[in-house]
């Protein structure tokens, strides 16, 4: 009827070619001697070959073939859209817009599906934020991220009065944006990152063929002092002033860095001066 | 990352349905949970390092089919006592039903989903995935040793269903 029960387990393991050669080697000789487990192999042998016989592994049908591939391709397009934005749009989330409608027990489970992303969305800051990785260290992976994207801007203008106004109302703040061609950091754009578990303006200049990421976020007294840095072959420098904290990273020389601060500083004052 | 995401998980894609098929027993709801995988495996692709593809993607098909029987069934596949169950109404009056006493493929479909959980993943990943234990084990969240016990209940609960009806 069975094995003997001293061999149950050692027999779906030789079954499996889950044993190592010792044991299979010990359950060979076993069998030798032993009608059940020898008789309970042929038979689970036997179950085995009409389990794998050809056809009882599903094959997917072709419509749902087609059905999963437009909808992914459909997930990349959006994937720009927020989340947010997505579920506002369609009450109980993306199983809806996957091309025929979905049945409303779908609903919970769908939703647990959102809360488990959102979940990993948190784990995620929360590990950015472990103790050890340093707002520069931040600050050079968000200028390394913005080199390797296609899109370095959001708002890709050389006029600052584009630039700034693109800010209000994506940021709670008003970064300052200036023009500084003529001293030959020309200004390229704009876009928001997320630096320090916020979300930040970034103001992107260039110097030659080199990218400058200013980061500019609200100061507060909580930050440390702002030193300049050098981490992974980019430079840091950073300033504050009007209540702001700005970071400026770049692969430029240091002291262009450091002329570009002054620029904007000065900018700033003239700002300021001319009462605005 | 587009193109590389359906290079690694459309080859899966028989696997993916076969287990929800046979997890879920129940063919529209499979439609739609093979489907929610492989978003939320496309969701989730930043979190993919490295190793198995199909096993990755098998564990949140896997994930799916509970979240989908959870919210169907309530807790009522809570209890599972290892015995033989009999079909949910819904495969055994569905359009399925005319070709179940036709054909042995659909016999021995019937065969594996009367199989109670957790003995039925195990054997399905087993025997038509034809995964190893250690990646049995991965995908269920269980030891080993739990496998290789839950695939001989599996096989012993089929050879005895085997002999009864023969």
């Amino acid at each position: 009827m069975s094995a003997c029960a001293d061999h149950e387990l050692l027999l779906q393991g030789y079954l499996d070619g889950e044993l190592d050669a010792a044991n299979t080697m010990t359950f060979e000789a076993h069998l030798q001697t032993c009608v059940a487990c020898s008789a309970e192999l042929e038979r689970l042998a036997a179950l085995r070959r009409r389990i794998r016989a050809p056809g009882v592994r599903y094959e997917v049908p072709e419509q749902l073939r087609a059905r999963i591939e437009g909808a992914l391709r459909r997930e990349m397009v959006d994937d720009r859209r927020t989340d947010s934005e997505e579920r506002g749009r369609i009450p109980g989330g993306r199983v809806s817009s996957a091309g025929r409608p979905a049945r409303r027990v779908f609903v919970p489970w769908v939703l647990s599906g959102a809360v488990a992303a959102l979940a990993a969305c948190l784990a995620f800051v929360m590990f950015v934020r472990l103790p050890g990785i340093t707002i520069s260290d931040e600050l050079v992976a968000s200028h390394v991220r913005s080199l390797q994207v296609t899109h370095i801007t959001d708002v890709l203008t050389s006029d600052q009065h584009v630039v700034k106004p693109w800010f209000a109302g994506k940021v709670a703040f008003s970064p300052p944006v200036y023009e500084l061609s003529d001293a030959g950091f020309p200004l390229v754009g704009g876009r928001l990152d997320y630096v320090g578990g916020k979300t930040v303006s970034a103001i992107v200049y260039r110097r030659r063929q080199h990218v400058i990421n200013l980061f500019v976020w609200p100061a507060s007294s909580a930050e440390i002092a702002a030193v300049p840095s050098r981490r992974d072959g980019y430079n840091l420098v950073g300033w504050r002033q009007g209540g702001l904290q700005f970071w400026a990273v770049s692969d430029v020389d240091p002291l262009e860095l450091q002329r570009f601060r002054g620029l904007f500083m000065a900018h700033a004052g003239d700002a300021a001066r001319d009462g605005e | 990352m587009g193109p590389r995401f359906e290079e690694l998980f459309l080859p899966h894609l028989d696997a993916a349905y076969g287990l929800a098929r046979f997890i879920a027993r129940d063919a529209a709801a499979a439609d739609d949970i093979v489907q929610e995988s492989f978003l939320r495996a496309l969701r989730s692709f930043g979190t993919y390092r490295g190793g198995d593809t199909r096993s990755w993607l098998l564990a949140i098909v896997r994930n799916c089919c509970f979240d989908w029987s959870r919210s169907v069934r309530g807790a009522q596949s809570a209890g599972t006592d290892a015995e033989l169950e009999s079909l949910p109404d819904e495969c055994s009056d569905g359009p399925e039903t005319s070709v179940v006493r036709r054909g042995e493929i659909d016999e021995v479909r019937a065969m594996i989903q009367r199989l109670p959980e957790p003995f039925r993943e195990t054997l399905v990943l087993r025997e038509l995935e034809e995964l190893s234990y250690k990646e049995i084990a991965q995908i269920t969240g269980v030891p080993m040793g739990t496998v290789m016990s839950r695939l001989a209940r599996a096989r012993n609960l089929l050879t005895r269903d085997l002999e009864q009806r023969r």
